[in-house]
């Protein structure tokens, strides 16, 4: 009823006002607050911290445990990010210029790694790895996390390739370049940003999946995410925090190239829709 | 007439899922009917043990709940993004979008270190003087419910706000000036129109909600299991592939209804 | 050089069973400026991509300076296109635009830069190399679109409705502007369009297309003056029909009867006595007369006037012939006062037998 609309007294606007000051408080404050307790001097978990300290960080990054999780996102995150960019790209093309029978089936098939629960997805995954010797490997969590990131670059480069008119691809034919030299001295160039935002995308999704990467990883190769899991269901130290605080500062970066991303994209393309708009 | 070779392009793409998420998902459904013999006994096991039952049950509620809190938050807080200034509306889209970007882990330990019997909760409420004792905030379905809403919030933003900002202001004023008073107005004009947006919103939510698995198993309490950690505790500890999978089919089932329900609701409203 | 610079022989297009082009040949001669004119979904354009390469006819050939390119691409054709939207690439600087033909055809640095140099003073934008085309005005798109499909000197150049976006004053202004470049440049050009005015201001020769098939091709003069088919005939300006059933032939004219009138036309091909047939006449070669029409003349039809309309420069009579038919003819508007004939009045009509035309019935 606070959102009854027009002449609604300011008694509405007040209420409305507090509630969603609240949901914004509910949507912000966990993130804050574990912020707060990395920079904790407590030995322990408390909260408000007694004091300031780098402790949890120096003791992150001095753990060769914590380490190499690390490393281990970072080796999965990008040939993830590569392989999903590179194969999405493609299929966003096929898609977007093969006008083949069958294409909408196509990409919403492309889609389905979203829409399957993640637990299945784990589970089929687990039970077919072990099979191939894929479980436990490097190769066999980019391969997973792959197809996870596939939809999302699908759907970016898709989107900007439909705001690529098609005519200026026939334009370069006519101007005497290959379809190969036209996709690349036109296409690419426009698709490129929008490409980079899906990069962004599978490297972020890639970094903080945890439910796959639970099934299929071993004690000895675990990203970050698996050993955080395993250290919460332990003893909760704050050094889940100083993680959980870079993890959540390393989406806040890639999230923020993403958007200036979208503004070229967008940007590219509404020289084409100037273009139009000259037309009366 | 030919197709385009271009075509081919999506070959790869295709080819990697197919063999990388298509096999697998077939061949866990596939147990349900074929391990540890071919028949339907692993669906009969789901119903006639009661733990199957009460899990099944729990998915359902825990996922309903989560769904209609976050209709009552999330529906205020459309229509204030929808009808807010710019600089309002990109305070609050970001609220919004941060949560979603961020590691579900991470939100998820945040709240257990909020909730817990010492957490900041109980303390503050102490301190206040409005409780005596500490509150049970976590192992239960009540952590349960507050850690997946902040999580699912924005898949029933998002929607909700695509089509409250698409509702032309002048039908309420249309209805004022025709006599309804604001509260009547709202009612019979403004949530009839929003109705797609509240549908499409509720059952993503709902359909998300059923395969949870991080959040019910770190917030959540023995009695509070739900159908994504049965799968797990199938799979892992047990290695029974044929009631994993007839979990598996149960759950994907319900998500693609679900899901068709949702792409019926878009379609309908285009 | 002897012989026609493109040649379309046969040429056909479908889609499964829909016919967008159906057996079509059509020549253009080194220098000329040939218009493919119609109604939207005539095969004009469909015609136009199939010359470029970037459709493939279903059947038939086509040949560029003698030789067949139909089994070619577009990028080895060599031919230039300008498209309706310009089809600009927004990423590149107008000059990059326009040396992008040269690069793909590797042409050395230096060359680029001064042949780029060339084109664009040429259209006009000396000093806009260096922007990109959202920095400019559609007319400036324009050119430099024209400018990027000439610079390579392709032998012919396709215009694809390339002033449709621009508003009247700049089409007419461009149209004058693409004129000097044909004369200047001495390039041979097809471009389609579907303003017949457009057409009738720029050609050399105009190709009428309707329904996918050719109609008619001819100067300006001879579709306006001898339309070859209905279609053409009310396609071009207006025209009054007349269905009538040939007679006999003398001294060049068809003579043929309407409604108990007697016609003298022109007749294209020999007229079998008792086909069907239609005659069409122009509405400014009507003559109007006061009074009844004086029986046993020819070419002479009487009427009252249903309606007057002011034009300026003209008046537009409607007058209802006694079997019924409406005809309209244009009168100079003299005195700018008072029409010549009120409403109601009754007139005779009449023309000179070489201003009508004897036309299939189909």
């Amino acid at each position: 009823m606070m959102t009854a609309p027009i002449r609604a007294g300011t008694w509405w606007a007040i209420a409305r006002t507090v509630v969603c000051g609240l949901i914004v408080v509910y949507l912000i404050a966990p993130m804050v607050i574990v912020l707060i307790i990395s920079f904790s001097a407590a030995p322990f978990l408390t909260f408000p911290p007694p004091g300031f300290s780098l402790q949890w960080y120096r003791k992150l990054f001095g753990d060769a445990a914590w380490l190499d999780a690390l490393i281990t996102s970072v080796q999965i995150m990008l040939p993830t990010g590569t392989i999903a960019i590179v194969l999405g790209t493609a299929a966003a093309f096929g898609i977007a210029r093969g006008r083949f029978p069958g294409a909408s089936i196509v990409s919403s098939f492309l889609m389905a790694p979203v829409v399957v629960p993640v637990i299945i997805t784990a589970a089929a995954m687990f039970g077919i790895f072990r099979g191939f010797g894929l479980y436990g490997t490097l190769a066999g969590l980019i391969l997973a996390h792959t197809v996870l990131t596939i939809p999302y670059v699908v759907t970016t480069v898709l989107a900007s390739l439909h705001m690529v008119d098609e005519q200026l691809e026939n334009a370069a034919l006519t101007l005497g370049a290959t379809p190969w030299a036209a996709f690349w001295r036109i296409v690419f160039p426009l698709i490129l940003p929008a490409i980079l935002s899906g990069f962004l995308f599978a490297v972020i999704i890639s970094f903080d999946e945890l439910i796959v990467s639970i099934f299929i990883s071993s004690p000895t190769l675990r990203p970050v995410t698996v050993k955080m899991w395993s250290d919460i269901r332990g003893d909760v130290d704050p050094t889940i925090s100083a993680i959980g605080t870079v993890l959540f500062l390393f989406s806040l970066i890639v999230l923020f190239a993403e958007s200036l991303l979208r503004g070229r994209w967008r940007e590219g393309a509404s020289d084409l829709a100037s273009i139009e708009a000259s037309t009366p | 007439m030919s197709i385009d070779k271009r075509s081919w392009l999506v070959a790869p793409a295709v080819a990697l899922l197919a063999v990388v998420f298509v096999y697998p998902v077939f061949w866990l459904l596939l147990r349900s009917f074929s391990d540890p013999y071919w028949g339907i006994q692993n669906f009969r096991t789901l119903v006639d043990r009661p733990l199957y039952l009460r899990a099944l049950a729990n998915t359902v509620i825990v996922s309903g709940s989560v769904t209609l809190v976050c209709l009552l938050l999330g529906y205020p807080l459309a229509y204030t993004i929808a009808n807010a200034g710019s600089r309002l509306r990109r305070l609050l889209v970001f609220a919004v979008l941060i949560p979603f970007w961020t590691s579900l882990l991470v939100r998820t330990f945040a709240w257990m270190v909020l909730l817990q019997q010492k957490g900041l909760i109980n303390q503050a409420l102490l301190r206040l003087g409005l409780i005596d004792q500490p509150l049970t905030l976590i192992y239960n379905r009540v952590g349960v419910i507050i850690g997946m809403v902040h999580i699912l919030l924005p898949f029933m933003v998002l929607p909700l706000y695509s089509v409250l900002t698409r509702i032309d202001p002048s039908y309420t004023s249309a209805a004022a000036s025709l006599g309804a008073p604001p509260l009547s107005s709202f009612l019979r004009i403004y949530l009839p129109l929003s109705l797609p947006g509240v549908l499409t919103g509720t059952v993503l939510v709902f359909a998300i909600g059923l395969g949870y698995y991080i959040t019910p198993a770190l917030l959540g309490g023995p009695g509070d299991t739900m159908i994504a950690q049965l799968i797990e505790m199938q799979v892992s500890e047990l290695g029974r592939w044929g009631l994993a999978g007839a979990l598996a089919v149960i759950l994907l089932l319900g998500t693609s209804v679900a899901f068709a329900l949702v792409q019926r609701v878009i379609a309908a409203t285009r | 050089m002897t012989g026609p610079i493109l040649e379309l022989r046969n040429v056909s297009k479908s889609y499964g069973p829909v016919t967008a082009v159906s057996e079509l040949s059509l020549e253009l001669a080194k220098g000329e400026f040939l218009s493919l004119l119609g109604p939207s979904g005539s095969g004009k354009t469909t015609t136009l991509m199939m010359i470029s390469g970037l459709l493939q006819p279903t059947t038939g050939d086509i040949l560029l300076e003698g030789r067949p390119i139909t089994p070619l691409p577009p990028y080895k054709r060599n031919i230039g296109v300008v498209f309706q939207n310009y089809a600009l690439f927004p990423h590149l600087t107008l000059a990059k635009n326009i040396a992008f033909p040269l690069t793909m055809r590797k042409a050395g640095r230096s060359e680029i830069a001064s042949r780029v140099r060339k084109v664009l003073e040429l259209v006009g934008l000396a000093n806009h190399g260096g922007r990109y085309p959202r920095q400019l005005s559609g007319g400036q798109q324009q050119r430099v679109a024209l400018a990027r499909a000439m610079v390579f000197e392709p032998p012919i150049l396709l215009m694809d409705e390339p002033l449709g976006a621009l508003d009247k004053k700049l089409r007419e202004q461009m149209q004058l502007e693409i004129k000097r470049l044909h004369r200047e440049l001495d390039m041979s050009i097809i471009y389609v369009t579907h303003d017949q005015e457009e057409a009738l201001v720029m050609s050399d020769r105009i190709a009428v297309f309707n329904l996918g098939r050719l109609q008619q091709v001819g100067t300006p003069t001879q579709l306006y003056e001898r339309p070859a088919t209905r279609f053409v005939a009310e396609f071009i300006g207006e025209s009054n029909m007349f269905p009538a059933v040939a007679g006999t032939t003398a001294n060049g004219f068809s003579i043929l009867d309407t409604a108990g009138v007697r016609l003298r036309a022109v007749a294209a091909w020999p007229l079998q006595a008792g086909a069907r047939v239609v005659v069409s006449i122009r509405p400014e070669r009507i003559a109007l007369q006061p009074g009844d029409a004086p029986s046993g003349i020819e070419n002479a039809i009487a009427g009252r006037i249903t309606e007057v309309v002011y034009l300026g420069r003209s008046r537009k009579y409607v007058i209802r012939t006694d079997a019924g038919q409406e005809i309209v003819s244009f009168q100079q508007a003299r005195s700018g006062s008072e029409p010549d004939f009120e409403l109601g009045a009754a007139v005779s009509m009449s023309w000179r037998a070489e201003d009508a035309n004897v036309l299939p019935a189909d």
